[in-house]
């Protein structure tokens, strides 16, 4: 990329400033460090310059935009053509509820849905279930049936919206029930567009809410890609997320070898199903986490895109330019914010959506200062929606594609996480792909780890986070937290007995027998999950029969 | 014979699966000198309070970051009491938000550790509370 002899004589120059000012400098008022690192304790030189990329080629490594590798974005013309989704992860409560919060998004300018659903939903108990009581509405929305989805979508018609769904394990089930809501307002499939979540693995490792043993699961995972790519074209069938093993406490690096390898095992096991690579890879998609370490996590955010194309391309032969593109939602860091001060942690939303932006979002989530204590208050997350607004239309960095390639630092630290990145993936490679690496536990002790590492720093003040470890203040608890209503529990197990009691029992048993006898066999699943949740069998019911079919899965406690 | 050491169970009750500060608590707690035991994820009361009673432990430390504390800690105090297990010393983590720790400490939960607080904040607290 540079004239060899401008190299070696800027080689020279910057031999004879170490030498000459720097060491001057140093000698007077030292540095504050021995050594800089990034959050990902990535070394962080003094100066970065062209002999950092001294080897670099600009069109293998960076390309153009909408190009091979993909490096500088998915688009060719990024922002410039449309700014990125600004979605707002929401719901709590009942149906009801929360469909009162996303009408209330959308006036407020946000351009896309995303349902959080309760833990009972995500781990298919309904809400009458022993195991329900106390978690019933509490971190997102409760929903037991159809009937609960068509209260959620009320007044919502679902060829104007997209909608990202956070759900795993049960992610064919709630894909069904979407589906089926099409059919009733009248919307042809091939108009819904949207994301489940879909990523068991992570599940396994980071976030929890597994219920089938690993080798069911990836074959329900396998059976929706066939589903989407027949019948919802538009629709991304999984979001393949860094996210939770980030908050679980990982580095960037980890984040991004850890969802890549995950990523590669979903396509071998929709390889292994029979299906061709270039006709689910288009929808499959990716979910990052935006921490306060900007230029790092923009760097991350390429580096994921490159290897990303580089992997399907080489690894698995897809031809299509959309399987070869990583596209992702990014939300901000949890785990960043702190209880102490929750004002600053606005700031800090804000350094984070801005390394989205400038690493190439496709949608957002930005969190509301008082996460670290409870869900946010209608106020908070209209902040957290216009700190996005104001980045998209007062700060200006969207105005051009992928405005900080050519930064040395940022392209010499792009490289660094790439080549680290490649060794994690050769590491997993080695155990036997990420499924055995988790049955080892490697990825689980690598996430645990680093959460020890940064805790132990964070205590002893090696690491500032404002307000916590420094600048320091007496506070008194925050009030006007969001309070939810103690009576959602019951009411929703009232529901649930009406229902009961007014659909076509023996018509819910005839379908629930189909999703038994598909379990049991090879045909795809989603299908007839579709006909059981049409004739309002509850979610707790598809679940249990499929329980019955694949058993649970039994984690092994490693730490 | 080898001095005694504080025994704890570190339980993650209920439905959620937040574990980060769980397993890094345990490990600071191990890494003091402690005996330390964790349960996993998806802990019934009742299993936690069995597991407590047939390990024997000083201390039962819970986590829970969705929002079902006030329905899963006292449960757990009041299982420890029919257990004849009542001398054991529960603690709570997560976020709760402050008015929910008074309730839970008139039930039964001795103390309360919310997010920001250190995990040698902890160890101190159960090495003054736990007299062997």
């Amino acid at each position: 990329m540079f004239d060899r002899d401008a190299l070696l004589s800027l080689e020279q120059q910057k031999d004879a400033w170490e030498r000459g000012p720097v060491a001057k400098t140093l000698e007077q008022f030292g540095e504050r460090s021995e050594q800089f690192r990034t959050t990902s304790e990535l070394p962080v030189e003094r100066l970065y310059t062209p002999l950092e990329l001294a080897e670099a080629d600009y069109q293998r490594d960076q390309g153009l935009p909408g190009e091979y590798p993909f490096t500088r974005g998915i688009q060719p013309t990024m922002y410039r053509g449309r700014l990125w989704t600004m979605r707002q992860y929401a719901g709590f409560g009942n149906a009801e509820e929360s469909n009162r919060r996303y009408k209330y998004l959308l006036e407020q300018g946000q351009t896309g849905l995303s349902v959080a659903f309760d833990l009972p939903t995500q781990i298919g108990y309904d809400s009458d279930h022993s195991l329900s009581r106390g978690e019933v509405g509490k971190v997102g929305v409760a929903i037991d049936s159809l009937a609960d989805m068509e209260l959620l979508f009320d007044g919502i018609p679902l060829d104007q919206v997209s909608t990202s769904m956070t759900i795993n394990a049960p992610a064919a089930i709630l894909l069904a029930m979407y589906a089926a809501l099409a059919r009733k307002q009248g919307v042809a499939l091939d108009k819904l567009r949207g994301t489940i979540q879909n990523d068991i693995l992570k599940e396994y490792v980071a976030r929890g809410t597994y219920i089938f043993p690993p080798q069911p699961s990836m074959r329900l995972v396998s059976d929706t890609f066939a589903f989407c790519a027949e019948q919802l074209p538009n629709w991304n069938s999984i979001s393949i997320s860094g996210y939770h093993m980030r908050e679980a406490g990982c580095n960037a690096v980890q984040e991004v070898a850890f969802t890549l390898a995950n990523a590669i095992a979903y396509v071998q096991a929709a390889l292994e199903a029979g299906l061709d690579v270039d006709t689910f890879a288009p929808r499959l998609s990716f979910f990052f986490d935006a921490h306060n370490d900007l230029l790092e996590e923009v760097s991350k955010f390429r580096a994921a895109r490159k290897l990303w194309a580089r992997i399907m391309k080489e690894r698995f032969g897809a031809v299509k330019a959309r399987s070869q593109m990583l596209r992702f939602h990014t939300q901000t860091a949890g785990s960043a914010l702190t209880a102490q001060q929750p004002d600053n942690n606005v700031v800090r939303v804000t350094l984070q959506a801005l390394a989205a932006v400038l690493g190439g979002t496709q949608s957002l989530h930005t969190n509301s200062r008082e996460e670290a204590l409870a869900l946010p208050t209608e106020d908070s997350v209209r902040l957290a929606l216009r700190t996005q607004q104001v980045i998209a239309h007062e700060s200006g960095v969207g105005n051009t594609v992928d405005p900080l390639a050519g930064s040395y630092y940022v392209e010499a630290l792009t490289r660094e996480i790439e080549d680290r990145v490649t060794a994690y993936i050769e590491k997993i490679d080695e155990l036997g792909g990420t499924a055995r690496a988790i049955e080892q536990g490697y990825i689980q002790r690598e996430i645990q780890e680093s959460a020890y590492t940064h805790q132990k720093e964070v205590e002893s003040c090696e690491r500032v986070v404002v307000g916590l470890n420094k600048y320091r203040i007496a506070e008194e608890p925050p009030t006007n937290l969001l309070r939810l209503d103690p009576e959602v529990e019951r009411r929703e197990r009232e529901k649930l007995e009406q229902l009961r009691g007014r659909r076509d029992n023996a018509h819910v048993t005839t379908t629930l027998e189909g999703v038994r006898k598909a379990a049991a066999g090879r045909e795809n699943l989603v299908p007839r999950i579709q006909e059981a949740v049409e004739a309002y069998a509850t979610l707790g019911e598809i679940c249990d029969v499929l329980r019955g079919e694949f058993g649970v899965h039994q984690a092994s406690v490693v730490f | 014979m080898g001095e005694q050491r504080i025994r704890v169970l570190i339980a993650k009750p209920g439905l959620d699966g937040h574990d980060r500060g769980a397993k890094v608590l345990a490990r600071a707690l191990r890494d003091a000198g402690m005996e330390v035991i964790y349960t996993g994820l998806r802990q019934t009361p009742e299993q936690i309070a069995a597991t407590a009673t047939q390990e024997d432990v000083h201390v039962v430390g819970l986590s829970c970051l969705s929002g079902a504390h006030l329905e899963l800690f006292p449960r757990v105090v009041e299982l420890l009491k029919e257990h004849g297990a009542d001398d054991i010393l529960v603690l709570g983590g997560g976020t709760i938000p402050a008015e929910d720790i008074s309730v839970l400490k008139e039930r039964g939960v001795a103390e309360v550790f919310t997010p920001g607080a250190s995990t040698q904040e902890v160890v101190e607290f159960v090495k003054r509370s736990v007299n062997l």
